[in-house]
């Protein structure tokens, strides 16, 4: 940005300028319109009738059926209601979790001397890249022993044990940023460590938290993989577990509803997407989560 | 962000903060502040160490342990030393799934990434409604991997599906994508590559941080666009090149839902997206096959570790650090 505000004429030039980038605009606008014309033709799909699906490329359709969606709702054994309330069970545990543990465990890697602190920082850091395919038959192993399959328990405990450490480290690098002269203010007011962290650190970190809700809720909501392998009864599916088996459920896929479904599926992620967006933003150009 | 700024400034952290040597009870006083911080530390720690021990490293060295065993979840796991990993060199659907996976990730990864810098670079150019573009872009990274739009891929790239409709309208008759097992592959990785948003945004940020008096003088020096884009930009851009690389690899490795959905679990067409991780759950959660699928995933863990660490290696010649 800089580089171009620094070189840009002024007056008269800076117009012809202006005038000049409109075939950028009108490239970008359509490249825009490609990239989101899945998404958009999956919200038309959703207001057609099935066989209309197949024939028309274009996104009007020549009969609006709104009836998908009811239909879509009560396709499976439970209504869909069901599905997303096991979702939302599971992605609040999941982000009250993550920011408990993860906010604990970032404060004494920002702020606290002890022996061996590089070193777990360095375990820490290590634990990011771990691919969760390496650990998941083992840990399906230990759940199944703790007769924790087919409860929500093996989605929500380990965030609340700051496996995510992504967000620790996320909030690492936030603390870091905070003058120290606050905590010191704050010890000399008679706070100990904790009454730092909840008095002090805690309520000037609202970015950091809210980027670590915000990543948590999206990644909870769309993880496919864990909630299969945890979660066979169909009492506790989740919404991506729930809508997999709309698409194995019949061999003649009622792609009208399931497409009402999938809309139903994306729209907190994109209701997150529209409230949290400079968050969204900041946190991947820090850190580079997803 | 505010967050890396503050950073440079305060990067001594609050530790050094200097106490008034006044009385000899100092020494003490600190001895005792060290004591205070490490025992608030292990209680700050705590539900990390017990996550670590439980959740990560214990299950680590359990897969270590089943892959040299026979193990169905019904009885005791049978000690069969390099039994697993023997099996594996003579199993063809390992090394088809190792194929499928390594073309998946070698070719959108590069895609994904050059898509993302192209972009980072137009949008750069002092174009307004930055914002809103960057936003639209980045919206397939958030939805790409949920299920779903992998339902919405099988439909998109199906046989009548809108691809081929939009191909037709230029006259081309176009292949049942995802039935057919030479482009059933392709579908996915065109879904990884449309997920170019969010290496985009770190480029963006990456961009932003290269001083404009640079290109101030190479301008009153005569240097072309291209000039500029080839000397100055990709130099200083290459350590956010290599941490998007590092990063997407990892991720395209590990991929699982969007292969899952399209191909109903089976990983077809004819094996054709059958990735690493899907034949892993087939072997461990559809044949429960605990033994052979923690073998196969010591190995993924073993692919992943050496692809990041020759990254590492190879960074040296190519990675170009400011202050060198």
């Amino acid at each position: 940005m800089a580089t171009s505000e620094l070189t840009l004429p002024r007056g008269s030039a800076a117009r012809a300028r202006r005038k000049r980038k409109w075939p950028i605009h009108l490239g970008l606008i359509l490249f825009g319109i490609v990239l989101l014309y899945p998404l958009l033709w999956l919200l038309a799909s959703s207001f057609k009738p099935t066989a209309e699906i197949f024939t028309q490329p274009g996104l009007l359709p020549t009969t609006v059926r709104a009836q998908n969606y009811p239909d879509g709702w009560d396709a499976l054994r439970h209504p869909f209601s069901r599905y997303l309330m096991n979702s939302a069970i599971v992605v609040m545990g999941a982000v009250i979790g993550n920011l408990v543990a993860c906010s604990l465990a970032a404060y004494a890697f920002a702020r606290l001397e002890f022996p061996g602190k590089k070193i777990w920082f360095a375990v820490m850091l290590g634990t990011i890249m771990l691919p969760i395919h390496v650990i998941i038959v083992p840990q399906y192993i230990l759940f199944s022993q703790l007769d924790w399959i087919n409860t929500f328990y093996p989605l929500i405990v380990p965030k609340f044990l700051a496996t995510d450490a992504f967000f620790i480290f996320l909030m690492v690098q936030f603390i870091r940023a905070l003058p120290g002269e606050l905590d010191d203010a704050a010890r000399i007011d008679g706070c100990g460590h904790f009454g730092i962290f909840t008095r002090v650190i805690l309520p000037l970190s609202v970015p950091a938290l809210a980027t670590t809700a915000i990543f948590t809720f999206i990644w909870t909501w769309n993880d496919f993989f864990s909630q299969l392998i945890f979660l066979t009864s169909p009492d506790l599916y989740t919404v991506p577990v729930a809508l997999r088996t709309f698409v194995d459920a019949t061999s003649a896929t009622p792609w009208g509803p399931l497409f009402a479904m999938s809309i139903v599926a994306l729209g907190p992620i994109f209701g997150f997407f529209l409230a949290g967006q400079r968050y969204l933003v900041q946190g991947i150009a820090t850190t580079g989560i997803k | 962000m505010s967050a890396t700024d503050a950073a440079e400034r305060s990067a001594t952290g609050p530790a050094t903060t200097p106490e008034p040597a006044t009385s000899a009870g100092t020494p003490r006083r600190r001895r005792g502040r060290v004591a205070e911080d490490r025992r608030a530390a292990w209680l700050f720690l705590l539900p990390w160490f017990l996550g670590l021990a439980f959740i990560t490293v214990g299950p680590i060295l359990g897969s270590l342990y089943l892959s040299f065993t026979d193990y169905s979840l019904l009885t005791a796991p049978e000690w069969t030393g390099l039994d697993n990993y023997r099996r594996m060199l003579g199993d063809p659907r390992f090394f088809t799934s190792l194929r499928v996976t390594f073309t998946y990730v070698f070719v959108s990864v590069p895609l994904q990434l050059a898509f993302a810098l192209l972009l980072a670079i137009v949008l750069n150019r002092g174009v307004r409604g930055l914002p809103i573009y960057r936003s639209i872009y980045y919206l397939p990274s958030l939805l790409g991997s949920s299920v779903a739009i992998a339902i919405l891929w099988r439909r998109v790239f199906g046989a009548e599906g809108l691809v081929n409709a939009v191909l037709a309208l230029v006259g081309i008759q176009g292949p049942g994508w995802v039935s057919h097992p030479d482009w059933a592959l392709s579908s996915l990785i065109v879904l990884n590559v449309w997920t170019f948003g969010s290496p985009m945004v770190i480029f963006l940020a990456g961009l932003r941080q290269i001083p404009g008096m640079y290109y101030e003088a190479a301008q009153v020096d005569g240097a072309s666009t291209w000039q500029q884009f080839r000397r100055i930009t990709l130099p200083l851009l290459t350590p956010i090149i290599f941490f998007n690389l590092v990063l997407q690899l990892i991720n395209a490795f590990q991929s699982f839902t969007q292969a899952f959905i399209v191909s109903g679990g089976t990983g077809g067409p004819a094996d054709s997206t059958l990735f690493y991780t899907l034949y892993l759950y087939q072997r461990g959660f559809g044949a429960f096959d605990m033994g052979y699928a923690s073998a196969l995933a010591w190995v993924l863990l073993m692919i992943v570790a050496a692809l990041t660490a020759i990254n590492f290696l190879a960074s040296k010649y190519w990675v170009f650090y400011g202050d060198e």
